[in-house]
């Protein structure tokens, strides 16, 4: 198991290494980074200059080096638009985007897994066809659309929601949160909503057609053979066995709820990182963009790493070495 | 009073196309401390009469008429929930697959007292204790110790020993077995039916098992119930049925069973299956087209095959340090040689390297160490990808399981055309067709065939085509790696005969694999034994069978089930 976490930690070294090579190259390749730096009245013996201080005539490795070491450290440099450091920014904006993203996740899992289940135990019923039904809509409507729908019908025609924003947060050292407020409990609904429909539908035709396939199995049926109550076979024997692939999916998904959270963010104006992200791009903010992806990344790669482990915990068949589990 | 009863059971399948009748007219008894075996082939409704008697008949499977009684309590007509209270208290089942009948997510231990805690009124110490109990009398060596391990940690035959051990947690008045044994190898099937026929003498209950193997009914039943196609043919003591049976369709099942004691030179045919097709017209071998072109190595004299101190290693544990790689030995310094035309056997137990013999041969796998001979020259030592294919046209390979070695989507026709393109053993689109119609037309399909699906045949058929798909290269060497251990005695004596058949006509070497050994002793010319990797003996078959050599292959023998030596009437 420790070689094994070992080895996972080693790829994701690789994978981190990539990433940041990507986003260090955005900084030489997008563009001149001194032009976008200074003004049009600097001199050129002063951008030269500037260009020395910075190490950009430095090799590239050796740049690559530092551009590494320091976002190691969390120093991004400074943002071009707004003049701070990217950290700061980013620092700011992350407890918006993350308890947006664990609210949706919670939503996705609390509501898909079981509707997965039923629909997958009454496979006849006439509940199951309409939440069949149901569920296609919510894979098929692209996301911004539900949002706006959401924002037509609970916050112009009943006014019950907020339609933008965090509402009222609540500093918690640096975490800014908005779930210990009425404002930021009430505004937070919708946009995880949104976010958590596509992921809920997936999730439950996943843990449905997983859970169909387990009730196949001979030990399902020798459970049921054996007498234990419906109960027991249904949630002891089927659901956990059904938990591996939903696991996987679901790893995956919370990785992209994170990073792809910025439509849901632009149309409910959530002041996350997707929008720090998107405004950003129409800056050519080089630094915000670099930063993002690879938080993003490394979102993606804890994410994936804890899956793995959680397979472990989930699945026997892993923990022993494949010596002794050949027969 | 019987402790089982059942009457005039019929069991319907609505579907849209109409009601298929399961099981009609059937009426069982099972008494206390005896072993009635049910009988027969492939969809003679024996499964669903076991789901039948403890409620859990696949839907949209119902019972239509009958009725069943336990210890002359009526129970086909309790309510789920009564039903399901009988269900490992009353009445246990034990299934076909060890590997797939337990939770593999679950200790033993926490199956077997989920179980206990169920039907028995114990607190969870008492619980654990019976668990470990349970599993010393299945025969579990160490239960303290295995029974907090999961359900992969044990090999097959163990696994099934934990499938009993639930199936006997209440102690259940009766038990019935769906083909308790048919997944296994016969030294751990031998086991199990030890531990079956000691259970129920000990505890006095009632079991029934449902079988497709003689061997198994002779092995441990009193008596016999014989189906076919859903309607009970025949009921008496084993020595009855076995002995002189008098429905004609027990006569010709009894007649298909491979022969260990005896070789013929055919299989008897059973009467009453799907229509053998036998309308192969016999060929000349000299002017038909699977005689032409067999220019490759006719003036090779020596044995076709030679094999020599072949290895073959795989990898169980990786490392970057070449000292903590282990590896798995699947054949360890093999040699031997099959002459032109012969029938080579090799037998033994799962995971013996029989298969893998066989793959290295055929190229699928590279040998780690040795050389394979063909007509002389080292396969092992080929290099380029061109000059193998002359090779593999010479050899071609039928495989254990029909479903799954056709591709659903093709049309068979096209399935047999395949490696006559690939190979370019025809000059026009017409006479590659023809030629495909006519292989089928002598493997017994008809020339109808080629234009099915597979999914619309049988799963001897399938055999058919996969036998005829072998044959569209004109091959030399055939290799059959259990080709009818998939499928039922009557069907299984067929794909024999026509085997032997195209063995005969076409002077075909062949490689014949099997665990079965009364199909290796009617099959075979030589034989080799293996275990572990390793080929322990090989000689002439009836050598073998007369007066075997190595321990192993004498153990093998005496394990083999034999209709003969039934239990005392």
């Amino acid at each position: 198991m420790i070689s094994f976490i070992v080895k996972r930690l080693l790829q994701s070294v690789m994978v981190m290494l990539t990433v940041a090579f990507v986003a260090f190259a955005l900084f030489n390749y997008v563009g001149d980074p001194i032009s976008n730096m200074v003004g049009q009245d600097t001199t050129f013996a002063e951008r030269e200059q500037l260009r020395e201080q910075l190490g950009l005539n430095d090799p590239f490795l050796v740049q690559f080096g530092r551009f590494v070491g320091n976002a190691v450290q969390g120093d991004f440099g400074l943002s071009y638009h707004h003049k701070q450091p990217v950290s700061n920014l980013i620092a700011e904006r992350m407890p918006a985007t993350l308890e947006l993203s664990f609210i949706s996740a919670l939503i996705s899992l609390l509501l898909g897994i079981p509707l997965g289940v039923y629909t997958a135990l009454n496979r006849d019923s006439i509940m199951t066809k309409i939440i069949m039904t149901g569920s296609l809509i919510g894979v098929s409507l692209p996301t911004f659309l539900i949002g706006i729908l959401m924002i037509l019908l609970f916050g112009v025609v009943w006014r019950v929601l907020p339609t933008f924003g965090r509402g009222d947060v609540v500093m918690l050292g640096w975490w800014s949160t908005g779930l210990l407020t009425v404002t930021g409990l009430k505004s937070i609904i919708m946009p995880a909503f949104t976010l958590a429909l596509f992921q809920m539908t997936l999730i439950m035709r996943l843990v449905r057609a997983e859970m169909l396939e387990v009730l196949r199995t001979d030990f399902i049926k020798f459970a049921r053979a054996r007498g234990l109550p419906r109960r027991s076979v249904n949630y002891r024997h089927a659901l956990k066995n059904t938990l591996v692939p939903v696991i996987t999916i679901t790893g995956l998904q919370i990785g992209s709820i994170i990073a792809f959270a910025i439509i849901t963010e632009s149309v409910f104006q959530w002041p996350g990182m997707g929008l720090l992200f998107i405004q950003a791009i129409s800056d050519v903010d080089i630094p915000i963009m670099a930063a993002y992806l690879v938080m993003i990344a490394l979102f993606f790669v804890v994410i994936n790493l804890i899956v793995d482990i959680l397979y472990f915990l989930v699945d026997p068949r892993l923990r022993v070495d494949r010596v002794s589990g050949s027969h | 009073m019987a402790l089982l009863e059942i009457k005039d059971l019929r069991i319907e399948f609505p579907s849209r196309r109409g009601t298929m009748v399961a099981v009609d007219k059937v009426s069982l008894q099972v008494n206390p401390g005896e072993v009635l075996g049910v009988v027969g082939e492939s969809g003679a409704g024996k499964s669903t009469i076991g789901n039948a008697v403890i409620g859990l008949l696949e839907p949209p499977g119902r019972m239509a008429a009958g009725e069943v009684y336990l210890k002359g309590e009526r129970i086909d007509n309790l309510s789920d929930r009564e039903k399901r209270k009988l269900r490992g208290k009353r009445i246990g089942m034990i299934f076909q697959d060890p590997l797939t009948s337990l939770d593999p997510l679950q200790t033993i231990e926490k199956q077997l007292v989920e179980t206990i805690e169920l039907h028995l009124d114990v607190t969870e110490a008492e619980a654990k204790d019976r668990a470990v109990d349970l599993l010393r009398q299945v025969g579990i060596p160490d239960p303290e110790h295995r029974v907090k391990q999961y359900p992969h940690q044990f090999s097959g035959g163990m696994r099934q020993r934990v499938v009993i051990a639930l199936a006997l947690c209440a102690e259940p008045e009766v038990i019935i077995a769906d083909e308790p044994t048919t997944a296994l190898d016969v030294s751990i099937q031998a086991q199990i039916l030890e531990l079956i026929k000691k259970l129920c003498v000990e505890k006095n209950v009632g079991m029934m098992i449902i079988t497709h193997d003689m061997g198994v009914i002779a092995d441990v039943t009193d008596r016999v119930a014989v189906m076919y196609r859903g309607n009970l043919v025949e009921e008496g003591t084993t020595a009855k049925i076995l002995g002189d049976p008098d429905h004609p369709y027990t006569q010709s099942l009894i007649s298909a069973v491979p022969r260990p004691d005896k070789r013929l030179d055919r299989f008897p045919l059973v009467e009453y299956i799907e229509s053998a097709g036998e309308t192969k017209k016999s060929l000349d071998i000299a002017n038909h087209w699977l005689g032409q072109a067999r220019d490759f190595g006719d003036h090779y004299t020596g044995p076709l095959i030679h094999v020599e101190n072949l290895y073959m290693r795989f990898l169980t544990k990786n490392s970057i340090f070449k000292k903590n790689r282990s590896y798995f030995d699947a054949v360890k310094d093999a040699n031997f040689e099959i002459n032109s035309g012969e029938i080579f056997g090799l037998v033994g137990e799962s995971g013996s390297g029989k298969s893998t013999i066989a793959r290295m041969i055929s190229g699928l796998y590279t040998p780690a160490e040795g050389s394979i001979y063909f007509a002389g020259t080292d396969l092992t030592q080929i290099t380029t990808e061109k000059k193998r294919d002359h090779f593999r046209r010479q050899m071609q390979m039928i495989f254990q399981d029909p479903f799954s070695s056709l591709n659903p989507r093709m049309k068979v026709m096209d399935i047999i055309a395949e490696p006559i393109r690939f190979h370019g053993l025809a000059s026009s689109r017409a006479e590659t067709e023809s030629i495909v119609r006519d292989l089928l037309d002598h493997v017994g399909l008809g020339v109808a065939a080629a234009m099915k699906y597979p999914h619309e045949f049988s799963g001897g058929q399938r055999q058919r085509i996969s036998i005829a798909r072998a044959l569209a290269t004109r091959p030399r060497f055939l290799i059959c790696d259990e080709p009818t251990s998939a499928l039922d005695v009557s069907i299984q004596a067929q794909i024999l005969n026509l085997l032997k058949d195209l063995q005969a006509e076409l002077g075909l070497t062949m490689l014949f694999i099997s665990h079965d050994l009364p199909v290796i002793r009617q099959m075979c010319d030589k034989v080799g034994v293996m275990r572990y990797g390793q080929l322990l003996e090989v000689a002439e078959t009836e050598q073998l069978f007369e007066n075997p050599q190595h321990e192993y292959s004498q153990h093998l023998l005496e394990l083999m089930p034999k209709l003969t030596n039934v239990k005392a009437a």
